[in-house]
């Protein structure tokens, strides 16, 4: 029957297939067209789309933490620098087990549970191609036995990176401040942090790595690698190094620094030293001090602890947050406010006989037997306060409040130090409006020798005397070098070429651009010659630290700020600071500027509880003018050595 | 019962070697070609192992692809029972000596190639049906007695290779099937029975999916779904398709290959590498010599004279095109990922042996195109 199909079968049988067939073919066509029509809109129209998401694919960035630029001191040696440090970064997804490796690195590296539980922690926050820091300053040790175990640390990095550093340890540390990592609450507060986001970058939290942080820290780098898809570097595209970050020549002597340093050691105590003709600060010593170098790796908690323990407070720094009561140092600016608004004549003699009473309340001289028959000039010399209550009765809170604020006081002088205090220099509306009370009379005598509601910093101190000893014109204080001309030793120098040339103030204010803060520049004079005498004049407070060199003769004012009140007791048995408790003993401070003819540097020294100026803090200063000034030339010259115009 | 020779099957070689279709025969050799650098390609760019592996196959079967066309078409036809028979022994033989590879049991070791017989078996069924329906009449293929066997000769393998577990290829076996039965005239109505039938089974078969192959679907229907998981190889390929753009990446540029993006870049997703080296021009290119093939293939159905060689030819030709669409589907993300070779193309020596092998009876029908079967 097989055999005998007709051929009519076939041929029905033919037809019937290719009608079927054609309905197929149809349908292939169809179907090639609609691929084709996919390849279309996928390799032409969304081509564009797909490339981009193939070199996402591809590329993978990884940035680069730029170096901190340097901080020098101004003869250029390094403060804040970088060294070299060896660290390990994991790669999370680059490790086939976390658990396995943590454990492997817990015992290579000794890493505690809670780091190992802050890490992991850390991992599942961010990208598992970021690299996180498990140890950001290895030993050598560990570096190298890290490196003998590598093979079987699938995901570890050992990297020899850069770090900040301050080679001189502690001297200056409340200066430059210190760097530390990145915490939620700086990325808040500094915009230009945000896309920076680099493992191991660093931000500067105080100092001058604070106030400098934007264009100290550098631009970020990224290294562009071609990554196969398990995240492996294929290739290294492109490098950009990122730029390191601008280096800062600071007005700090270092050597000023440690010495005074080493002069403060085991004190709660500030110094501060201007140059009075530009405001640079050439020494700036907080003590004590702490170790900045700990805080870069992330402090450890006993030293943390021991710090903030510390009742010394040595994270402050004392010379711009430090608040004293400015003490008989304030009594410069009550005498020039008083002359400068008429109100008193120097000439006239007062009586004092240890105490004077106002409305039966009784104020006492420091000294209990009282000074005697004295003058202005003496006054200051002796530093007699009952003469200073009359001048300041006289004068009234508002007219000096006046003058303290025009010299400095009461206001943040440096520009960019979160740390810095403005102190207070109280008047009647001022009271007002913080305590919500009338102004006594009793308080404008308190007020006459810087105690009362007087808070100000060394800094401030330091800048009121730098402005008397040039001549009454206004500074702006500064940490950084500052090459601009500088129109104050202009004027000088044209003064002492003209000697006989009478300079209108209105043409000081124009050809120089200096702002004078006197009416009468003999005011200032004045002043400047009381405190000569209080230092080189026998009966002078400090005349004990008299420098007889002709060259390092200086001209200071001592100022003891109280504490507590002394009783009626304790002064009618003449107890000695010493003998009271540390707590409750008087700040010893002392402003000064040197040298006397000529003057170059200012300079004020609290000593915490040290008792009283002429005993505490005048020797300290004696001995750091020294040693500025026989620095001097070496500092002009340095200047000059590098061809630039002071 | 011998039917006396006829003129064509006594051709001489050379009268055979002229009858030849060259544009077929070309059209094979090209894509050849263009595999093979494709394959150098994925060696990233190296005359490595399966590089040489697949110019070896090639090579082999390229030259068994005339041998098969040499041999007369009535040879085929007789021992299309046979092959079927044969294969499914192997598929069955798989089923309890076959090599396990990533979870699924698929092939038979051969010493020296492992065979994958269910590649075969696209091949094989296709001729038993031609067969089949090339000898009952046009009236008896509806009558539900002639039905019967179809539907188990199809069945039976189909569930042997869906339990391998390899969907894709059980699924491209049951189509080869399919379309012989509908070429053959069998009712729309059957068809649309099976496939109601088909779709209430449905979720019983879903039942009985692995877990991969569920998400699988899922994952078709919503790539995005699970990127880093099995809608990974979608967006991926689609990714280096559409980067390819206009004129591709160039030679051995595919970054998404070279960087191991790409899953199985020498088998299934071979036409991604080529077309995002290549772009746009490179992936129509492939397009349209896969469309000469299929137009060749059936041209010879056309012009040859008997039922079993046009039923064949569509039929191959229609399977053939349902395994590049599929293939192509897959990679351009219309179809799920289901495992299906894109063939001469993909490396893999069954499918190439398989692909050789039909195209070879294709070309017997050529060379004895006026030659009755019986």
């Amino acid at each position: 029957m097989i055999n005998n199909i007709g051929s009519g079968n076939t041929i029905i049988k033919s037809k019937l297939i290719s009608r079927r067939m054609f309905i197929l073919s149809t349908a292939k066509a169809i179907v090639f067209f609609g691929i084709f029509g996919r390849l279309v809109s996928l390799q032409i129209n969304e081509a564009t789309k797909y490339k981009t998401l193939s070199d996402k694919n591809r590329f993978r960035e990884w940035k680069i933490a730029p170096q901190r630029g340097l901080i020098k001191d101004y003869f250029d040696q390094e403060i804040a620098s970088n060294k070299k440090v060896f660290q390990l970064h994991i790669t999370p997804e680059n490790s086939p087990d976390l658990e396995k490796l943590f454990f492997r690195l817990k015992t290579i590296l000794n890493l505690t549970d809670k780091r190992i539980a802050f890490l992991k922690r850390k991992i599942t926050k961010q990208k598992p191609w970021e690299p996180i820091i498990v140890s950001d300053n290895l030993t050598w040790s560990e570096f190298s036995r890290i490196n003998l175990f590598l093979h079987e640390l699938q995901g570890v990095e050992p990297i020899v990176s850069v770090a900040r550093v301050y080679p001189n340890n502690s001297s200056s540390a409340h200066i430059v401040g210190y760097v530390s990592e990145v915490s939620a609450k700086d990325l808040e507060k500094k915009e230009y942090l945000r896309d920076m986001a680099v493992t191991g970058i660093s931000v500067g939290k105080t100092g001058l790595e604070h106030k400098l942080d934007k264009s100290i820290i550098g631009k970020v780098g990224f290294q562009r690698y071609e990554v196969n898809a398990f995240g492996k570097r294929i290739k290294q595209i492109q490098i950009d190094k990122g730029k390191a970050g601008t280096d800062y020549r600071t007005t700090i002597d270092l050597e000023v620094q440690k010495f005074t340093t080493g002069l403060l050691e085991d004190k709660a105590a500030a110094v501060c030293v201007m140059d009075i003709y530009n405001g640079d600060i050439v020494s700036m010593v907080s003590s004590p001090n702490y170790d900045p170098n700990a805080f870069v790796h992330g402090v450890k908690k006993d030293y943390w602890k021991e710090l903030i323990g510390n009742d010394l407070k040595p994270l402050n720094n004392k010379v711009i947050s430090g608040l004293y009561p400015p003490g008989s140092t304030l009594k410069t600016i009550v005498a020039l406010s008083a002359l400068e608004n008429d109100v008193w004549n120097p000439k006239r003699y007062l009586n004092c006989n240890g105490v004077t009473e106002l409305y039966g309340e009784k104020f006492h001289c420091w000294k209990k037997k009282g000074h005697g028959n004295v003058n202005m000039r003496t006054a200051i010399q002796r530093s007699c306060d009952v003469y200073f209550y009359e001048v300041a009765r006289l004068l009234g809170v508002d007219r000096l409040s006046e003058t303290a604020k025009k010299f400095g006081l009461g206001k943040t002088v440096l520009d960019g130090f979160i740390e810095e205090r403005s102190g207070v220099v109280p008047n009647t509306s001022w009271k007002k409006k913080f305590i919500g009370k009338n102004w006594y009379l009793g308080e404008t005598l308190h007020s006459g020798i810087g105690q009362g509601y007087y808070q100000s910093t060394p800094l401030q101190l330091c800048l009121m005397t730098a402005q008397l000893a040039n001549g009454g014109f206004e500074l702006k204080p500064r940490l950084l070098v500052n090459e601009e001309k500088n129109n104050l030793r202009e004027f000088i120098k044209y003064k002492n070429d003209n000697p006989n040339d009478p300079l209108p103030l209105d043409m000081l204010v124009s050809n120089f651009n200096l702002k004078p803060l006197f009416r009468n520049q003999e005011n200032i004079n004045f002043v400047k010659d009381a405190m000569y005498a209080a230092t080189n004049e026998a009966g002078g407070t400090s005349y004990r630290s008299r420098l007889l060199d002709k060259k390092f003769m200086f001209a200071g004012k001592t100022g003891s700020s109280q504490i507590k009140r002394f009783t009626a007791e304790q002064r009618e048995l003449e107890v000695k600071q010493k003998d009271l408790n540390y707590k409750d003993r008087d700040h010893a401070l002392f402003v000064a500027f040197a040298p006397v003819k000529d003057p170059q540097y200012a300079i004020s020294v609290v000593v915490e509880h040290g008792g009283t100026g002429s005993s505490a803090a005048a020797p300290l200063a004696k001995k750091i003018i020294k040693k500025v000034l026989e620095r001097h030339e070496l500092r002009r010259s340095y200047q000059f050595s590098l061809g630039k115009e002071i | 019962m011998f039917q006396p020779r006829s003129i064509q099957s006594s051709m001489s070689f050379r009268e055979k070697v002229y009858s030849l279709d060259y544009t077929l025969v070309f059209s094979i050799l090209i894509l050849g070609l263009i595999s093979m650098f494709a394959m150098y390609s994925t060696d990233g760019g190296e005359f490595k192992y399966h590089t040489k592996s697949h110019m070896l196959r090639f090579g082999v079967f390229f030259t068994m692809f005339f041998v098969v066309s040499f041999f007369q078409i009535r040879f085929w036809y007789k021992i299309s029972t046979l092959f079927y028979l044969s294969i499914f022994l192997l598929l069955l033989a798989v089923k309890y000596f076959g090599l396990t590879s990533s979870g699924s049991q698929r092939w038979l070791n051969l010493y020296f190639m492992n065979l994958q017989p269910s590649e075969l078996m696209k091949v094989a069924l296709i001729l038993f049906l031609a067969k089949y329906y090339h000898r009952i009449t046009t009236a008896d293929v509806n009558r539900i007695k002639h039905l019967f066997l179809p539907i188990v000769a199809l069945i039976a393998p189909v569930l042997l290779v869906v339990t391998q577990p390899d969907l894709g290829t059980s699924i491209l076996i049951a189509i080869g099937g399919v379309v012989v039965a509908w070429l053959a005239g069998v009712r729309v109505k059957f068809f649309t029975y099976a496939s109601i039938l088909f779709i209430s089974l449905m979720p019983i078969a879903i039942s009985f999916l692995k877990p991969y192959q569920k998400a699988r679907i899922l994952t078709f229907l919503n790539p995005d779904r699970d990127p880093l998981g099995a809608g990974y190889q979608i967006i991926q390929s689609k990714i280096a398709i559409g980067s390819g753009g206009l004129f591709g990446k160039g030679f051995l540029n595919g970054s998404q290959s070279y960087l191991d993006y790409l899953p199985e870049k020498h088998t299934d997703f071979i036409f991604t590498l080529f077309s995002e080296e290549f772009g746009f021009f490179g992936s129509v290119t492939i397009l349209l010599i896969y469309s000469l093939i299929i137009y060749r293939i059936v041209q010879i159905g056309n012009i040859t004279r008997s039922s079993f060689g046009k039923l064949y030819c569509y039929s191959f030709a229609t399977a053939f095109f349902v395994y590049v669409a599929v293939n192509m589907g897959m990679v351009l993300g219309l179809l799920p990922i289901v495992g299906a070779p894109l063939p001469i193309m993909s490396y893999g020596g069954s499918s190439m042996m398989a692909m050789m092998i039909g195209l070879g009876i294709v070309m017997s029908c050529k060379v004895y195109k006026d030659v009755p079967v019986n």
